[in-house]
C-alpha cells in the first residue's frame, strides 16, 4: 500500500530517517557483520594472532557434543514452554470468555506476570522452589516428592519451564481471549441448536477458528523460549545443574563471556541468527496466508 | 451467552479463581517475604501472612542498601526509571520520524531503508551480544546512560506500527494541509501527532516495560554499582548463594523492582492490551 499524495523534499526525508538508520547501523549491522566475520576466524589463547579458518568453527560446532546437547535441551525446553503455556492459557481464556461478571478482575491478575522482569521471575520461582526454604518445596515434600533443582537435572529443567510458562501466560491469554471474542456468536448458537454440546462445539468450531491465533502464538512462544528466557535461566539455574538448562542463547553468552572463545561464540551467534530468520519468515509467510479461514 | 447454565458458570469462576490464585502466588509470597525478619524467612515453611518488618525492610534497601550490597536500591530505581523512559520515548520519537519519512516522501533509497529497518526485527540483542558489547566498549560507552539506552532504541516494531497507522490516515488530510500551505513538519506536528495519541500511549506502556525489565544488556555494560538498574541489583544480591542471602531484603527489592511495571500494566490495561495486539500485527 502506498500513499497517493506525498510531500516534496530532497533533504528532509533523509534527516528524518537518519537517527534510526545510524543507530541501526552502529549497533546492529556493524555487530552482526562482526559476528559473521569472527565466525570464520580463530584466535589463539592470548588473543595475539587471528587466522582465517573458513568453516572450521562451524564444523567444530557440529562435532561438539555439548553443542548438540544444548540443541536438544533447547528443543525440549521451547516445545514444553510453548505447548504448556498455550494449553493453560487457552483453557483459562475459554473460561474467561464464558463468565461476564468479574472477568475484569481475573484479567487484571492474569496479565500481571507480563510486567515482571524475566530475571525477577527466575528469582521468584527459585525462591518458591528453593531446596532449603522454598514454600513449594515444603508442599512437595508433604506429598512425597523430594525437590532439589541444584542436584536433579530434570527438576532443574522443570524449574525454568515452569517459570517461563508462568511469565508467558499473560501474553497468550490476551491473544486467545481476543481471538475467542472475535468468533461470531451466531456460529456457536447454530451449532448449539444442531445439538452440539460444549466439548463438541469447542473442538469442531472454536478450536479450528482459533488456528491462526494458535499458530501465531506458537511461533511467538518459540521465539520467546529461544531468546527471552535467557534472564530467567541466568537468574535461577545458570545453565545447570550440569548442562541441563543450557539452552543455545545461554551457551553463546557462556562461551563468549565466560569461556572467551570468540570464534565458537560467533559461529553459534550465526546459527542462532539463521534460526530466528527462519522463525520470522515462518511467522510472516504462513501466519498471514495459509491459516486463514 | 449461548446457554444459561448456572452450574457451568460457577465452575468457570472456580477454575478462573484457581488459575488467578496460582498466577498470583509467587507475587504474594514475594510480598509476604519482604515483610518478615530474616529468621522468619528461613523457617520452613515460612509464614503465609505478612509480618511486621515491612517498613523497616523497605527503608533499609531503599536508602541504606542491603543484602551484602552497598548500593542503595533507591539509586537503582532512578537508573531503571531513566533507562525505561529514555528507551520508550527515544524509540517512539525515532520510529515515528522514520515511519513519517517512509510513508510521506518518495526518495531514492527509500525501499532500501525500509528493508534495512525490517531486517533488525529478526535479530534480538541476545544473538549478537558479544560483538555489540565490543562496539560499545570501542565507543567508550560502558557504564553510562548512553550505553544503557541508545543501542536498544532502534526498533523495527515501532516503526512498523506507525507505518501501518500512517497508511490508514486519509490522503485528503495531506491535500488539505498542502492547500493551506502547511509544510511537512507542520503537518506532522498538527495533524499526525494528535491522531497518533492512542498509538503512542499504547506503545509507551509496552516499551516502558521492555526498558525497565532489560537484563542481559545492563548486566554486561554496567560494572559500577552506581550504574546498576534494579533488576541487575537483585541478581547481584543473590549471587552469594542460599546461605548468605538475606531473602527478606532481596524480596523487598524484588517488590520494588516489579511494582512500577506491574502498576503501569494494571492501571493502563486498556492501552497495554491495545499496544500488545497492535505491535504484533
Amino acid at each position: 500500500m502506498e500513499k497517493r499524495v506525498v510531500f516534496d523534499s530532497k533533504l528532509l526525508p533523509y534527516l528524518l530517517i537518519a537517527p534510526q538508520l545510524v543507530i541501526t547501523g552502529v549497533f546492529f549491522f556493524w555487530p552482526a557483520g562482526q559476528a559473521l566475520y569472527q565466525s570464520f576466524l580463530e584466535q589463539d589463547a592470548f588473543g595475539n594472532s587471528v587466522t582465517f579458518v573458513g568453516l572450521k568453527n562451524f564444523i567444530a560446532l557440529l562435532h561438539d557434543e555439548t553443542y548438540l546437547e544444548s540443541f536438544k535441551t533447547t528443543a525440549i525446553f521451547s516445545v514444553a514452554v510453548a505447548v504448556l503455556g498455550l494449553s493453560l492459557s487457552l483453557f483459562l481464556a475459554t473460561q474467561a470468555d464464558r463468565v461476564i461478571k468479574g472477568s475484569r478482575w481475573y484479567r487484571t491478575v492474569l496479565i500481571a506476570p507480563y510486567a515482571v522482569a524475566p530475571a525477577i521471575v527466575g528469582v521468584l520461582w527459585m525462591f518458591l522452589l528453593s531446596p532449603s526454604l522454598g514454600l513449594l518445596t515444603h508442599a512437595l515434600a508433604a506429598v512425597g516428592i523430594e525437590w532439589d533443582h541444584n542436584m536433579n537435572q530434570t527438576q532443574g529443567l522443570l524449574l525454568v519451564i515452569v517459570a517461563a510458562v508462568w511469565k508467558q501466560i499473560s501474553y497468550n491469554f490476551i491473544f486467545f481471549l481476543a481471538g475467542l471474542q472475535s468468533i461470531p456468536k451466531s456460529l456457536i448458537e447454530a451449532a448449539s441448536i444442531d445439538g452440539a454440546g460444549r466439548t463438541r462445539r469447542f473442538w469442531d468450531i472454536i478450536f479450528p477458528l482459533l488456528t491462526p491465533t494458535t499458530f501465531f502464538l506458537f511461533v511467538v512462544n518459540m521465539v520467546y523460549a529461544f531468546f527471552d528466557t535467557f534472564a530467567i535461566i541466568d537468574a535461577s539455574t545458570k545453565g545447570g545443574p550440569g548442562r541441563a538448562t543450557e539452552i543455545l542463547v545461554y551457551k553463546v553468552y557462556h562461551d563468549g563471556f565466560k569461556g572467551l572463545d570468540l570464534g565458537a561464540s560467533a559461529a553459534q551467534s550465526v546459527v542462532l541468527m539463521v534460526i530466528v530468520i527462519a522463525l520470522t519468515f515462518l511467522q510472516f509467510r504462513y501466519v498471514e496466508r495459509k491459516v486463514q479461514y | 451467552m449461548i446457554e444459561n447454565r448456572p452450574l457451568s458458570t460457577f465452575f468457570a469462576h472456580l477454575i478462573l479463581c484457581v488459575g488467578a490464585a496460582m498466577v498470583a502466588l509467587p507475587l504474594y509470597v514475594t510480598f509476604v517475604a519482604s515483610t518478615l525478619t530474616p529468621e522468619q524467612v528461613l523457617q520452613s515453611p515460612m509464614p503465609m501472612l505478612p509480618g511486621s518488618e515491612m517498613v523497616e525492610n523497605y527503608k533499609k534497601v531503599l536508602f541504606e542498601g542491603g543484602a551484602g550490597q552497598t548500593a542503595q536500591v533507591g539509586k537503582m530505581m532512578v537508573n531503571s526509571l531513566i533507562t525505561a523512559l529514555v528507551i520508550a520515548i527515544g524509540k517512539i520519537v525515532i520510529s515515528m520520524l522514520s515511519a513519517f519519512a517512509i510513508v510521506y516522501f518518495r526518495f531514492p533509497g527509500r525501499t532500501l531503508a525500509f528493508w534495512l529497518i525490517f531486517v533488525t526485527l529478526m535479530l534480538p540483542v541476545e544473538v549478537r551480544i558479544l560483538p555489540t558489547y565490543q562496539v560499545i566498549s570501542d565507543l567508550k560507552l560502558l557504564d553510562s546512560y548512553y550505553g544503557l539506552t541508545v543501542p536498544l532504541i532502534a526498533s523495527a516494531t515501532a516503526t512498523f506500527l506507525f507505518r501501518q497507522f500512517f497508511l490508514t490516515v486519509p490522503d485528503e488530510l495531506v491535500e488539505a494541509a498542502k492547500i493551506d500551505g502547511a509544510g511537512p513538519m507542520r503537518f506532522f506536528k498538527d495533524v499526525l501527532l494528535p491522531l497518533s495519541k492512542t498509538n503512542i500511549a499504547a506503545l509507551f506502556v509496552i516499551l516502558f516495560i521492555y526498558g525497565w525489565n532489560q537484563y542481559l544488556w545492563p548486566l554486561l555494560i554496567t560494572t559500577q554499582e552506581s550504574m546498576y538498574t534494579v533488576v541487575i541489583g537483585i541478581k547481584r544480591m543473590i549471587s552469594g548463594g542460599d546461605a548468605g542471602t538475606e531473602w527478606n531484603l532481596v524480596m523487598a527489592t524484588a517488590m520494588l523492582a516489579l511494582m512500577p511495571p506491574v502498576l503501569v500494566v494494571v492501571l493502563m490495561q486498556k492501552w497495554f492490551v491495545k499496544g500488545l495486539v497492535d505491535s504484533e500485527k
